[in-house]
């Protein structure tokens, strides 16, 4: 644990010193919050918190595209193979990766709510303890989605175009960008596998009506199961030499981190909750935004379950 | 007689079709400097990195410090130090913090302070790794491989690309370190490098070792021959060479003869009247007592950097 704490400060210093990881983890999300809140919610006080929700889900979400990228270009600039020469473990190196991305991402949430409520004046952020939870685990997972790519990936040229791939399913099939029901029946089907959506669902769950984790179990344990696979996964198939290659069915090792989204996507899409739910979510959005602003205080309406 | 530290016996190891090691063995003693020398190609970076736990061999034994470099693990690494063929760091990463970073993982520790005077990095310590020269950022990575006090050091090719001026710097560092009686384990393609530094040298080409012993051992057994380069202004053929007196080995390179004479005065009349009746001109002649490069071309037919 003593390396992986001095690698973890280590790693936050470089990364502070990372102009594109700024641009990314601290410019980006911002350019995302004035674009979902000042444009797409126009004040509307029950639409507030749901766009909030979804870009802090991009936020965290965003952990997995700088992981991947930076330790392929370590393995193939030779940096790792200098780390392998000293008593430094791949899971030492895995676990700073992820506590250093989740301490340099959780001011960028903050800074986030601050601005949403000294700029946007979004007057209620439901139940902060599970949003952060939520944000933990998230981290985790998507750090940990990333460590694999970088495990099961042989060049950098490769890394970069399944991250692609990955972060645009992410993105606009989650939920995240655009609201699952709109998609159409077909496409929203991959949205009960990903495990971006259940971020935005929980996140927004928990912002709007308040929900503990208690009421978000299954979302909670399929993040730390993905995030727990993912990370023995990502020890286990850690290369350190650029020349040391991953196998062809390395690559199939990713679709087992998914396993608790597919079972708990099986669930929900024989039960379409979440299309149900994010359906009700727009349809209050729309009514919201003919009617004249709720009173700041007023309790949103509970959309079905 | 001091007990051998690095014991590697029959090592093998195969890349796909291609043996990089075919059977090695070699043992380093207690404060001795080994070199491992031989072309690009030979084995040498396979067999430190072996010993460095980096890779693990096809067959045959290997014992450092009493450890196996794969099975000794973590414990085996804190007594290890070592210097890779092409050490790399984050661009972004300070001299000091890459210092502190890494001997925070070892249990003995030097001083940042030290290490950083000791090879002249002192003013860089707050510099990052991006913004150092190629000799600075070699040297430190020999700092790094110091800052755990190991009781063995690997060392492969430590001065490779740099220009001459900064290799003697890499040199001195390496002499003060023998004079500690470290015990160190050099790859090199540097006859000077080998000449200069090692107690013993492996000469080393296709994956095995040639030939072992003192850089004095070996080049006394060069058949005992003293090396003349030869230039003439037309070309001659090397069996004509090989005929003269006194000459017990001749071989051409770019533009010029390499002869290995057993009685120099005799040879050169030979030569000079050998030219003189086919009508050939002696352009140039040098006399010199073979170096470790003569011994690899005696034993290989090859140069070092061919």
């Amino acid at each position: 644990m003593k390396n992986a704490i001095a690698l973890t400060i280590n790693r936050m210093r470089l990364m502070l010193r990372n102009r594109l990881f700024l641009f990314f983890s601290l410019v980006m999300p911002m350019v995302f919050l004035f674009l979902f809140l000042g444009l797409f919610a126009r004040g509307n006080a029950f639409v507030l918190p749901v766009m909030l929700a979804q870009v802090i889900a991009i936020t965290v979400m965003g952990n997995y595209w700088g992981l991947s990228v930076q330790l392929v270009m370590w393995r193939e600039q030779g940096i790792l193979r200098r780390y392998r020469l000293a008593p430094v473990r791949a899971s030492d190196l895995l676990i700073s990766s992820i506590f250093a991305n989740y301490v340099l991402t959780l001011p960028t949430i903050i800074i986030e709510f601050v601005l949403a409520r000294l700029v946007f004046h979004v007057l209620t952020f439901g139940n902060l303890w599970t949003v952060f939870l939520l944000t933990l685990l998230g981290t985790v997972c998507f750090a940990s989605m990333g460590l694999i790519i970088a495990s099961v990936t042989n060049t950098m040229q490769e890394t970069q175009l399944i991250n692609q791939l990955i972060w645009f399913v992410l993105l606009f099939l989650s939920g995240a960008t655009l609201p699952i029901f709109i998609l159409g029946k077909r496409i929203a089907e991959i949205a009960y596998y990903l495990p971006a959506t259940y971020l935005v669902v929980g996140l927004q769950r928990a912002m709007l009506h308040g929900a503990g984790a208690i009421d978000l179990i299954p979302v909670i344990l399929s993040l730390i199961g993905t995030g727990l696979i993912a990370f023995i996964l990502s020890s286990q198939l850690f290369r350190w030499d650029p020349d040391d290659k991953a196998p062809r069915k390395a690559k199939l090792w990713v679709l087992a981190t998914i396993v608790p989204f597919f079972i708990l996507g099986y669930w929900e899409s024989h039960h379409a909750n979440l299309t149900t739910e994010s359906q009700s979510f727009f349809h209050a959005m729309e009514q919201q935004r003919q009617q004249p602003p709720p009173p700041a205080q007023a309790p949103p309406s509970q959309p079905p379950r | 007689m001091s007990e051998s530290i690095i014991e590697v016996q029959d090592l093998k190891k195969n890349y796909g079709a291609v043996e990089a090691l075919r059977g090695v063995s070699f043992d380093v003693q207690q404060g001795e400097v080994f070199g491992l020398l031989g072309p690009n190609g030979a084995g040498k970076t396979t067999a430190v990195e072996i010993l460095e736990g980096l890779r693990q061999p096809d067959t045959g034994r290997v014992s450092v410090c009493g450890m196996d470099p794969i099975g000794g693990g973590q414990s085996y690494k804190q007594l290890i130090g070592g210097a890779l063929q092409s050490t790399a760091l984050p661009e972004k990463m300070k001299v000091g913090e890459a210092l502190d970073l890494f001997a925070g993982f070892y249990n003995r520790r030097r001083t940042t302070n030290d290490l950083l005077k000791r090879f002249g990095l002192a003013e860089k310590r707050g510099a990052f790794y991006s913004q150092l020269s190629g000799g600075q950022k070699q040297r430190l990575a020999l700092a790094m491989a110091l800052v755990n006090e190991p009781r063995v050091i690997f060392f492969d090719e430590p001065t490779a690309g740099l220009d001459p001026q900064v290799r003697r710097e890499i040199y001195d560092i390496i002499e003060e370190l023998k004079t500690e009686k470290k015990t160190i384990l050099i790859t090199t393609h540097y006859i000077e490098e080998a000449e200069r530094l090692c107690d013993r040298v492996a000469i080393m080409d296709g994956g095995r070792i040639i030939k072992s012993g003192t850089p004095r051992e070996l080049k006394q057994a060069s058949a005992g021959t003293t090396r003349i380069e030869v230039r003439v202004a037309r070309p001659e053929t090397v069996e004509t060479l090989k005929r003269l007196e006194g000459v017990a080995d001749a071989r051409e390179f770019d533009g010029y003869y390499v002869v290995h004479s057993k009685a120099v005065p005799t040879t050169i009349v030979a030569l000079v009247k050998h030219l003189e009746s086919t009508g050939n001109e002696l352009a140039g002649l040098e006399i010199a007592t073979p170096s470790l490069e003569d011994v690899f071309i005696e034993l290989t037919g090859r140069r070092l950097r061919d």
